[in-house]
């Protein structure tokens, strides 16, 4: 089994989060996370899936996910090729005893307190998977209360964008949808 | 240019301007708006029993003409009767359209009278649906419906409309172009993989055609032909693909799988090359895929990418519409050729041998009943290959497939991949409003039949003759089977006593239709002609057959192709054969 980051441009219209989750339940396709945001188009929303799969039906869950009309485009991104974030909000026990050192653990990890009353801390961070890990193998000590984590989101490193590339309108002329009587 | 009108109306003239000229339906509460303009229209509309009928028959009227056939239905129950008819489609690859009405837009959501998610239900089994809640969007909706049930790999779709945008008013725009981002359907193969599958073939010495309904679909048999005499290979033609490739051409080695031919089961075992065309290495042509043609090289080709490589790796991917892979392939072939290529004789002498000794056959029943092969052999022989043949489900299924004689594509319709009993009547339906100058039998099994011969009703009362042909053992006659061969003949739940209840003659008269019966060999000619030569009303003969006889040659569920069976415990003599 092995990892990969499909990035998933859909066309922003209703049900196609079903179509999509869908067609993973019933290809019985193991999925670790799902995205779903708007991007930069109105019209089109991308979905950053992570899966688990054998490597030689990657090109199988690509080629079916394809086949979704509303799907417009799919693109494997590499780790190597792509900043990849998860976002976390962690609720820990806290108290001004153990303040300092909930903040020297913050400050390794970038993470931000977004709320705090006296007895616990509500703390933001952002990263790949191994940094959030991290942070939530470091924040143990002082006891987890809670935890949000979204799916993974990623966009591909350097100037290109997968919608400029894919997001050739094309138009069917509807004479060719016409019937035609095939009999021979 | 735009028109005032109802949302119904936009609908109804949304149909007309692509083209349908028949559809099959049954109103109701939320579809009922539709049906006032419907009334008015030129589109003929067939009034079934039952919605299922609907969506089988527009199945076999565009598997017969090759347009996309057109179903209706209300809300809800005639929705989720649909649901049979669409799953059947998708996996066949008919283009289909159908159209369902839904409650009124502010009811969806609430368990209202008559709601059903059929856009949800219908996700997994169409190859695209619409929910339709202003009636603006109804002309664009039904144009994209019809395109994309009718390129790239056929398939259903299904629209639903909301009952109050069809009664809206709206303006009817027919669409002059449709956007589709995201569906591009490969039409023209590379020019890389054709260069690349010519030299695989120049290489073999022993190459297979492996055909399917693709085949069918593209209406590519005149290039198939072309190619295959160019090769010299053997050719075998799928379940989906009978007629793809006439039966009497000396290449032709039958059907392979699990009910298939010895000839074309080891040769697609013992090949070095499988060209497959428009076929999608089912289950039950591949039987235990580990052990399926293992010393092949695969080209696949097909126009779904999906396909490819899905069950079987496929050496050389060829994505693209048949018709013009395979005109594609002969001038690549032939210059390949031109350079030399593998000796196919030796090949083509024992295969030749093999398919010699083992041809399809059936022991005639000793206790001089009525042999249910002998039946299908007679009525294919009597009626000839220009008539279209429908079977159910099941081990009459499988003997038509065997014994019925295919020359032409497109006369021979059945329920390949979903194996929906109670197929054969209203597809045979749909087939004869498509083709109504030929003659249409449905093959059907007497469990089958039970399921949905109230279609009969439609038939007789719409001017459809078509003929049924019951092939009654009394019997879910397959599952029978298997209990005799795996469940030590244990016959749970499998007789049907349907030479008892009902009768047959008196059920076919009820509904207008002509009852004949039939239990003597002697007979079945007089029967079959006298038949054939009813056209103004429906036939039903009840052919009273031998109980106990079984479908061969068989390779058992999950098990190799190798260990196919001639007859109960009996392998051919593989010994006696040089392969």
């Amino acid at each position: 089994m092995s990892t990969h980051t499909l990035s998933v441009l859909v066309e922003n219209s209703p049900g196609v989060l079903a179509r999509v989750a869908g067609l993973f339940s019933r290809r019985a396709y193991n999925i670790d996370s799902l995205a779903v945001g708007p991007t930069e188009n109105p019209d089109i929303s991308r979905m950053t899936i992570v899966i688990n799969v054998e490597s030689h039906s990657l090109e199988q869950v690509i080629r079916q996910l394809d086949k979704l009309v509303n799907v417009i485009h799919i693109a494997e991104l590499k780790l190597d090729d792509s900043i990849q974030a998860e976002l976390l909000l962690v609720k820990i026990s806290a108290t001004s005893k153990n303040r300092f050192d909930v903040d020297a653990v913050l400050e390794t990890y970038g993470a931000v307190i977004v709320d705090e009353d006296s007895e616990s801390l509500t703390i933001e961070a952002t990263g790949d998977a191994a940094k959030i890990s991290d942070l939530l193998n470091a924040l143990e000590r002082f006891g987890i209360r809670e935890l949000a984590q979204s799916g993974l989101v990623a966009i591909e490193r350097g100037s290109g964008s997968l919608a400029d590339r894919t997001l050739s309108t094309q138009s069917i002329p509807t004479a060719d949808s016409g019937q035609a009587d095939y009999q021979n | 240019m735009s028109k005032k009108m109802s949302g119904a109306k936009s609908l109804v003239q949304s149909l007309e301007s692509a083209g349908v000229d028949v559809m099959f339906g049954i109103p109701g509460g939320a579809i009922l708006p539709a049906y006032d303009p419907i009334f008015d229209s030129s589109i003929r509309h067939i009034l079934v029993r039952h919605e299922q009928g609907a969506g089988h028959a527009a199945t076999g009227y565009a598997q017969v003409t090759g347009r996309v056939g057109v179903c209706i239905a209300t809300s809800g129950p005639g929705a989720t009767n649909l649901v049979t008819p669409l799953a059947d489609a998708a996996m066949d690859s008919v283009p289909m359209v159908a159209i369902t009405g839904q409650v009124p837009s502010a009811a969806i959501g609430t368990d209202a009278f008559q709601e059903a998610d059929i856009r949800g239900i219908t996700m997994p089994f169409t190859k695209h649906n619409y929910l339709i809640t202003d009636p603006q969007d109804i002309p664009r909706a039904i144009a994209e419906a019809f395109y994309l049930a009718s390129s790239g790999r056929p398939g259903p779709v299904l629209v639903d409309i909301a009952k109050d945008a069809l009664q809206k008013e709206t303006d009817f725009v027919w669409p002059s172009q449709l956007s589709l981002p995201g569906y591009h359907p490969q039409i023209e193969p590379t020019s890389q993989a054709i260069k690349d599958a010519a030299a695989l073939i120049a290489q073999s010495s022993k190459p297979v055609f492996y055909v399917g309904g693709g085949v069918i679909k593209s209406n590519a048999s005149k290039e198939l032909m072309q190619l295959a005499e160019l090769v010299g290979a053997p050719v075998v033609t799928t379940l989906m693909a009978l007629g793809s490739f006439p039966d009497s051409h000396p290449q032709h080695y039958g059907m392979p799988g699990m009910h298939g031919t010895v000839g074309a089961v080891t040769a697609l075992q013992k090949a070095d090359l499988l060209i497959a065309l428009g076929a999608r290495f089912d289950d039950r042509v591949t039987g235990k895929l580990s052990t399926f043609a293992v010393n092949a090289k695969v080209i696949h080709a097909d126009i779904d990418p999906a396909e490819i490589g899905k069950n079987r790796f496929a050496d050389v991917p060829v994505v693209g519409d048949l018709k013009h892979t395979i005109a594609a392939l002969i001038p690549a072939v032939k210059a390949e050729f031109a350079k030399g290529r593998a000796d196919l004789a030796p090949w083509l002498a024992s295969m030749n041998k093999l398919r010699a000794t083992y041809p399809l056959g059936y022991d005639t029943p000793k206790d001089g009943s009525l042999s249910p092969q002998y039946v299908i052999e007679r009525i294919s022989a009597l009626t000839g290959p220009e008539a279209i043949y429908v079977a159910g489900v099941g081990q009459h299924q499988m003997w038509a497939a065997q014994f019925v004689k295919y020359e032409n594509p497109r006369t021979w319709l059945n329920s390949g991949g979903l194996g929906t009993m109670g197929y054969a009547v209203p597809a045979a339906m749909g087939a004869k409003v498509g083709a109504p100058d030929k003659i249409v039998w449905a093959i059907d099994g007497d469990g089958c039949f039970q399921m949905t011969n109230q279609e009969l009703v439609t038939c007789a009362l719409n001017n459809i003759p078509i003929k049924v042909a019951i092939i009654n053992n009394e019997s879910l006659g397959m599952v029978r089977q298997w209990q005799t061969l795996f469940y030590e003949g244990r016959y749970s739940n499998t007789s049907l006593e349907s030479k008892r209840i009902p009768d047959f003659v008196k059920l076919a008269d009820a509904m207008g239709c002509v009852g004949l019966t039939c239990d003597r060999p002697e007979d079945v000619d007089a029967i079959i002609k006298q038949a054939n030569s009813i056209n103004d009303q429906p036939v039903v003969v009840d052919f009273r057959v031998f109980r106990d006889a079984m479908v061969w040659p068989m390779v058992a569920a999950g098990t190799s192709n190798d260990d196919i069976k001639i007859a109960r415990e009996m392998a051919p003599d593989w010994d006696s054969q040089e392969l």
